[in-house]
């Protein structure tokens, strides 16, 4: 039983690879230490999927991307994720482990808003991004693979938004893995203060079908006190990348966070998106939709844990599953003790588009409080032969009727990612990935 | 050429290996306004949903033919594409699909690829005929039928029928949970679309729809087959005197499937 989790990358190359980026002392350390607690700590263990075999070790780790001077120097294929009628003036575009693209408008930044790349804001907020840097939502040691996530980022954004500040466009940013080998060791902080609002979406891409990579990814939403965030991905990741994605999020007290996840990687994924719900009267709303094919083997984790009073946590998560790929869908709602007249809900909802598929959906409730309401729905199934022949009854193919009847199934998440360009790509991914 | 012509013939029906329809016969034209009515469990739906083509209803013997074309071996949507239309007793629910995408989806399955119908077109021919079923426009963005309540429902299947313009159409109880008012509009729509070229083939329990609606032809099931025909003057006399006379006339005790006459 050996889990082949050696890395070609020691204590010397970290060293030098923080050195080489200018980063203050207190990174250059936290990674040192993170990679001498990696050899230690286990492997990561999701629930019912055996991930012994996935390639977490080959991986080139640092890739220059070029810059480019206009958006209209990106491919097509990545080029159709910004708007092109309303380009986003603040948005981020990374290439391999380059910043090839970066605008933020004159009004935020008069405003205080810092969003920048983690490594420039390493060094010019060093002391804003070490109070919250695997602090509250995630944390180096949680295992084996959130300790090396931590000695090998090379990448990734701030964002910051101060007091009241409330930024009514979202804010975009395009993470491209250009380089088939290259690993994305990713971590996106946002911090948003008391008071304040922002809507965020990120995009992952890459097209290495036959080469393959890791993306090791964190994302920390940390929302103050009646701060609001609502955070939209579109994960795109191709076969040849193994991925480990973790979202986290912390609302303080009166604070919301809302995610919308399209999770339409093609290669292995974990993917865990948890908030803590640690004020009183916060929220939480966990949207996530995803795609399997292939012999691809996938887990998701859907939690949200209630500290404060009259919490309100929704989890929704639909996947489909056709070919012989095979996920696991954990919807976690947890009640702490103390955290009276919370609400936790959920649902999770699997279509099944082949017999060889595999989707299991596991509701869990753990709730250490009396004065609570909670509820779980769940089902696994086939596409319904009598919603098919209603629709099929007006006209429409069966392959159409099942392609309304799938893209509806996944409309709760698709309808709320806010950037219309986005959104038509999540919806073009669907496609693409279910026929 | 004066519309379309459906004709069924002997039609034999199980569901689940259980008969239902026992050898039914019936003709619909264009231009003419059938209706059948019958009492609960006779066969009226089954016979309905075997014309469309519904996945659990298995045809053991007879046909049915338009113009001359075997229904039988055609999938529902060449059924529906070949003019054949059923506005259903219980319609489905369908999450995430729109009420405009599903309807305009259904439009363009009627056109050759290439000659999608122009969306400001079809905006307008459905907001002109929501307005004349009195139907709150939110419904054209709202999912297919989800949280509808029972007569917005039936609305709703009129609104495609009428954007779907078939030659031979069943509606299926389309009058119940309808208040007076929405059998009124709904009566309205289902007058509207009356011509040379539209056959239609009501289910119903009641004459009060078939004072608005008046039909050309009154059938009564029972035991799964047609055991009486005649004018609207039929349709006057069940509701004043019920199904008993029938019954007597034809010597059968229970009406419903299954039994013997
Ligand atoms: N799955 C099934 N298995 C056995 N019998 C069934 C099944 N589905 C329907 N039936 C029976 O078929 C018979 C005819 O049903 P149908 O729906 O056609 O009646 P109907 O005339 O439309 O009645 P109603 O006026 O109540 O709508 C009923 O006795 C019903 O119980
Ligand atoms: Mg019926």
């Amino acid at each position: 039983m050996t889990v082949e989790t050696q890395l070609p990358y020691d204590r010397q190359y970290v060293s030098q690879f923080a050195d080489g980026r200018g980063e203050p002392e207190w990174m250059k350390n936290l990674r040192l230490k993170a990679l001498e607690e990696a050899e230690s700590l286990p492997m990561p263990k999701p629930e019912k999927t055996r991930i012994n075999n996935w390639n977490f070790t080959r991986f080139e780790h640092d890739v220059k991307g070029e810059a480019i001077t206009s958006l209209d120097d990106l491919p097509e294929n990545i080029r159709v994720f910004v708007d092109q009628e309303n380009i986003s003036k603040n948005l981020i575009v990374q290439r391999n482990h380059s910043v090839a693209y970066q605008s933020l408008s004159d009004e935020l930044k008069d405003k205080g808003v810092i969003f920048t790349d983690i490594l420039t804001a390493m060094k010019e907020h060093s002391d804003l991004v070490e109070k919250y840097f695997m602090k509250d939502a995630a944390k180096v040691h949680e295992n084996r693979l959130t300790a090396l996530h931590a000695a090998l980022l090379n990448g990734g954004v701030f964002l910051y938004v101060p007091k009241n500040v409330v930024i009514e466009e979202p804010v975009q940013v395009i993470f491209w893995q250009e380089d088939d080998e290259a690993a994305l060791y990713n971590h996106v902080l946002l911090v948003a203060d008391t008071g304040s609002e922002v809507t965020y979406v990120e995009n992952y891409i890459s097209h290495n079908t036959e080469k393959e990579s890791v993306a090791n990814i964190i994302s920390e939403v940390i929302a103050m006190d009646q701060a609001r965030v609502s955070y939209g991905a579109v994960d795109n990741f191709a076969s040849g990348t193994t991925a480990y994605m973790n979202r986290r999020g912390v609302a303080y007290r009166d604070a919301k966070i809302e995610w919308a996840l399209g999770q339409m990687n093609d290669g292995n994924t974990i993917s865990e998106n948890l908030t803590n719900l640690m004020g009183d009267n916060s929220y939480a709303d966990a949207k996530a939709v995803s795609v399997g094919r292939g012999n691809q083997s996938q887990n998701f984790v859907s939690k949200i844990v209630h500290y404060g009073k009259h919490s309100e946590g929704y989890i929704l998560q639909h996947g489909v599953m056709k070919d012989r790929a095979s996920s696991i869908f954990n919807g976690i709602g947890k009640i702490e003790h103390g955290a009276s007249k919370s609400n936790a809900e959920q649902e999770s909802r699997v279509l099944m588009l082949s017999s060889g598929a595999r989707g299991d959906a596991n509701p869990i409730l753990l709730i250490d409080e009396d004065d609570v309401t909670a509820g779980h729905a769940a089902s696994v199934g086939r596409v319904d032969p009598i919603q098919l022949y209603y629709l099929m009854s007006r006209g429409i193919s069966q392959k159409e009727a099942e392609r309304l009847i799938i893209h509806g199934f996944l409309a709760p998440v698709v309808k709320e990612i806010p950037i219309e360009a986005v959104k038509e790509q999540l919806t073009q991914v669907i496609e693409g990935k279910v026929y | 050429m004066a519309g379309s012509t459906l004709e069924i013939k002997d039609l034999h029906v199980e569901i689940e290996g259980k008969e239902i329809l026992k050898g039914v016969n019936l003709t619909i034209k264009g231009g003419e306004f059938h209706a059948v009515m019958g009492p609960n469990g006779t066969g009226k739906s089954t016979l309905a949903s075997a014309i469309m083509g519904h996945p659990k209803y298995e045809v053991t013997k007879g046909s049915i033919t338009l113009d001359g074309k075997d229904v039988l071996e055609m999938e529902v949507d060449e059924r529906a594409r070949a003019g054949l239309f059923l506005a259903m007793q219980y319609p489905s629910e369908i999450s995430g699909v729109t009420n405009s995408d599903f309807l305009r989806s259904s439009i363009n399955a009627r056109r050759e690829e290439g000659n999608e119908i122009p969306l400001m077109q079809f905006i307008k021919e459905m907001d002109g005929t929501m307005d004349l079923l009195e139907m709150d426009k939110n419904m054209a963005q709202r999912y297919l039928n989800e949280g509808f309540s029972g007569g917005e429902k039936k609305r709703n299947e009129i609104l495609q029928l009428m954007m779907l313009k078939p030659s031979i159409a069943i509606l299926d109880e389309i009058d119940s949970g309808l208040d007076i008012d929405a059998l009124k509009v709904v009566s309205k729509g289902i007058n509207k679309m009356r011509s040379d070229e539209f056959g239609c083939l009501i289910i119903t329990h009641y004459q009060r729809l078939l004072n608005y609606i008046t039909p050309d032809h009154v059938h009564v099931m029972m035991q799964g087959r047609v055991v009486k025909s005649g004018g609207p003057e039929l349709a006057e006399r069940l509701e004043a005197e019920g199904y008993d006379w029938i019954k007597q006339e034809l010597g059968i005790e229970d009406e419903t499937v299954g039994q013997e006459a």
